[in-house]
């Protein structure tokens, strides 16, 4: 097996940046821990979740994907290439992986974008086995584990208590990292450690089943009451995909530009004739949890969740969709179905 | 619901850009009310121009734009059975309908389309047609009263009642004086109280009361209902009252949207894209999904 000391991460970073590799890991800037592209001298930390998913570097918060030149009233189009950049996502975790069966699913179900897929193809993902985890985190709830393989290319395994790195290839793409590794990853043996041992939080199916059939329970109105509408959850979510299209020009020339979006914000779906199908915060947040937990699953048999707990984390009014999820579960055993 | 790969394959290039947009020159226009206005818009070439019309058929949409203010989706006006052309017609609205408005004929203007679901019109054959139309939502009725027109023999019946606000926001007016002229259409048109002129010669009343005194049969026949929301609520438990199955009583949703293509989310109902399960669904349908305020 391939194996690494635990402190020499940044040798792997650095061997695969010079074999030509964007190379993005969790980095701390600023005694914060981001997903960030690594350059020479930055701090690896695999011991903290960090804020961002790894879908910033999938779908980043803004892209171009139109561009023109002005000449007073005339425009003409020009070409727009997508960015295909050879990426490894180092050290993110099975939470943003799992997030991936998600975003390939929605960039292509039916037209195929393009800007997604360049940056996808050109993607080798490595996620690292959690061997912690916080009171956030709910993976295993949502049909995820600390140490799942879903949409990896290889694995980065906690070692030797700590002290080391297994990295173990699953894909072609994960075995022509290994190749770029060098003797950043040398032949060698090491113990695994325990996975994180992640509680069970609630029951998945009996949230679904519960939303399936209570659109209009006034339990909404209660779990959305802390909702600011400041649209961090989306942004950090792996998962979150909406989107906003706007253009942005000076006198000569024109970008439009693919930017993230949320359905927390009352603009989202507001009418240009001023009628809003979600006008409140509550039915925005009632959208929030029934497209994670009803209706992607109706549309695409998939959760709209990896159980990251990053919107948790962020929530300046301390809402949590794990505790939201708990919740409903709870009042589904309350209520059943055919009785309601 | 699945997806329609066929329908995708036809529209898009493999591995092109999914958001680029064809250039379009502006052959006519004219301004309908203070506030809208009707854009003919013709296609940059030949093979263009064939390729959309291969797969238009009427209900379907498009994004209109202009690059520097962005784009706004809106109906085709016209139908598919005038295939040397499309029609828009819009409200200014914003920022994206006024720059789209300010362009002039012989200037370009950007068009990705067409999207969406359409009308199943050829299942109407033989069957009498009723439109009820509020305001600017006659437009994406008149492709549908347009195409029907085009291919009178094939149906029964055509009824049409339109209302607007003030006789001052009634669109298409030489247009609704050619299908009153028509014998083999019926067209009611009416504004609501207050709204009219002194010679004035519709009706006076909303949309639903007028709908209400005239009472079309529902005998073989469909109904198509556009309008704010306020008039298709309103609308509905009439046409239920005078008899329409809901299966037999069409709207378009008029959900806000920005990628057109399934992938931004925006108008998202349920579990359902109206950019691509709609955006025409019969009432039936719409009484199937969440009820948000749509």
């Amino acid at each position: 097996m391939k194996v690494l000391d635990a402190d020499k991460l940044t040798d792997l970073a650095a061997a695969l940046a010079r074999a030509g590799y964007r190379v993005v890991a969790p980095i701390e800037d600023s005694g914060v821990v981001r997903l960030a592209e690594w350059t020479e001298g930055a701090t690896i930390r695999t011991d903290v979740i960090p804020v961002n998913s790894a879908k910033d570097f999938l779908f980043p918060r803004s892209e171009v994907i139109g561009r023109w030149d002005l000449d007073g009233a005339d425009f003409s189009p020009r070409d727009v290439q997508p960015d295909a950049t050879k990426t490894v996502l180092l050290a993110v975790r099975p939470c943003d992986a799992a997030a991936l069966a998600l975003l390939d699913t929605i960039f292509n179900w039916d037209y195929k974008d393009d800007f997604y897929n360049a940056r996808r193809r050109a993607a080798t993902v490595v996620p690292m086995v959690c061997t912690a985890a916080d009171e956030q985190c709910f993976c295993t709830s949502v049909g995820g584990a600390p140490d799942a393989t879903a949409n990896a290319d290889a694995m980065l395994r906690s070692a030797d208590g700590g002290a080391k790195f297994i990295l173990e290839p699953l894909t072609d793409k994960g075995n022509a990292l290994l190749d770029a590794a060098g003797d950043a990853a040398r032949e060698g043996e090491a113990a695994a450690d325990p996975p994180a041992e992640v509680p069970h939080r609630f029951d998945v199916d009996a949230v679904t089943e519960w939303l399936s059939e209570n659109f209009e329970s006034a339990l909404w109105t209660t779990l959305s009451l802390g909702c600011l509408g400041c649209g961090a959850c989306a942004y950090a979510c792996p998962t979150c995909h909406c989107f906003d299209m706007q253009d942005e020009a000076t006198r000569t020339q024109s970008v439009r530009l693919k930017n993230w979006d949320s359905c927390g914000f009352g603009l989202f779906t507001q009418h240009a004739g001023g009628h809003n199908p979600r006008p409140d915060q509550t039915a925005r947040w009632r959208q929030r949890v029934m497209h994670k937990f009803s209706y992607i699953p109706e549309r695409f048999q998939l959760l709209g969740c990896t159980g990251c707990g990053r919107c948790a984390r962020l929530c300046g009014a301390g809402m949590s969709m794990s505790e939201v999820c708990r919740r409903i579960a709870d009042e589904s055993k309350k209520a059943p179905a055919h009785e309601s | 619901m699945s997806p329609d790969i066929d329908q995708a394959a036809t529209v898009q290039q493999p591995g092109g850009n999914l958001y680029a947009p064809m250039t379009m020159t502006i052959a006519e226009a004219r301004d309908e009310t203070y506030d809208t206005r009707t854009l003919r818009l013709e296609f940059p070439g030949e093979q263009e121009r064939a390729a959309f019309f291969a797969k238009y058929r009427v209900g379907m949409f498009g994004l209109y734009g202009v690059p520097g203010a962005g784009e706004s989706v809106f109906c085709i006006a016209s139908p598919p059975t005038r295939d040397r052309y499309i029609e828009c017609t819009f409200r200014r609205a914003g920022r994206v309908t006024a720059a789209i408005q300010d362009r002039e004929v012989g200037q370009t203007i950007t068009f990705r389309g067409p999207y969406g679901n359409c009308f199943p019109i050829e299942e109407w054959k033989g069957r009498n047609i009723v439109f009820i139309a509020g305001g600017i939502a006659l437009p994406p009725l008149r492709s549908v009263i347009w195409n029907v027109l085009d291919r009178r023999d094939e149906f029964a019946d055509v009824t049409i009642l339109y209302g607007a606000r003030t006789v001052a926001d009634l669109v298409y007016k030489d247009e609704l004086a050619d299908w009153q002229k028509r014998d083999d259409v019926n067209l009611i048109t009416t504004v609501d109280p207050g709204g009219e002129t002194e010679d004035w010669k519709g009706k006076i009343g909303f949309v639903p009361t007028v709908l209400e005194q005239t009472a079309p049969t529902p005998k073989n026949a469909v109904a198509l209902v556009c309008g704010p929301p306020i008039m298709i609520k309103f609308s509905l438990p009439i046409l239920k009252t005078l008899g329409f199955a809901p299966a037999d009583t069409y709207t378009t949703l008029e959900n806000r949207m920005k990628c057109g293509v399934g992938k931004c989310g925006r108008c998202n109902v349920g579990s359902l894209y109206v950019c691509k399960d709609g955006p025409v669904f019969t009432i039936e349908q719409v009484r199937k999904l969440p009820q948000d305020d749509l």
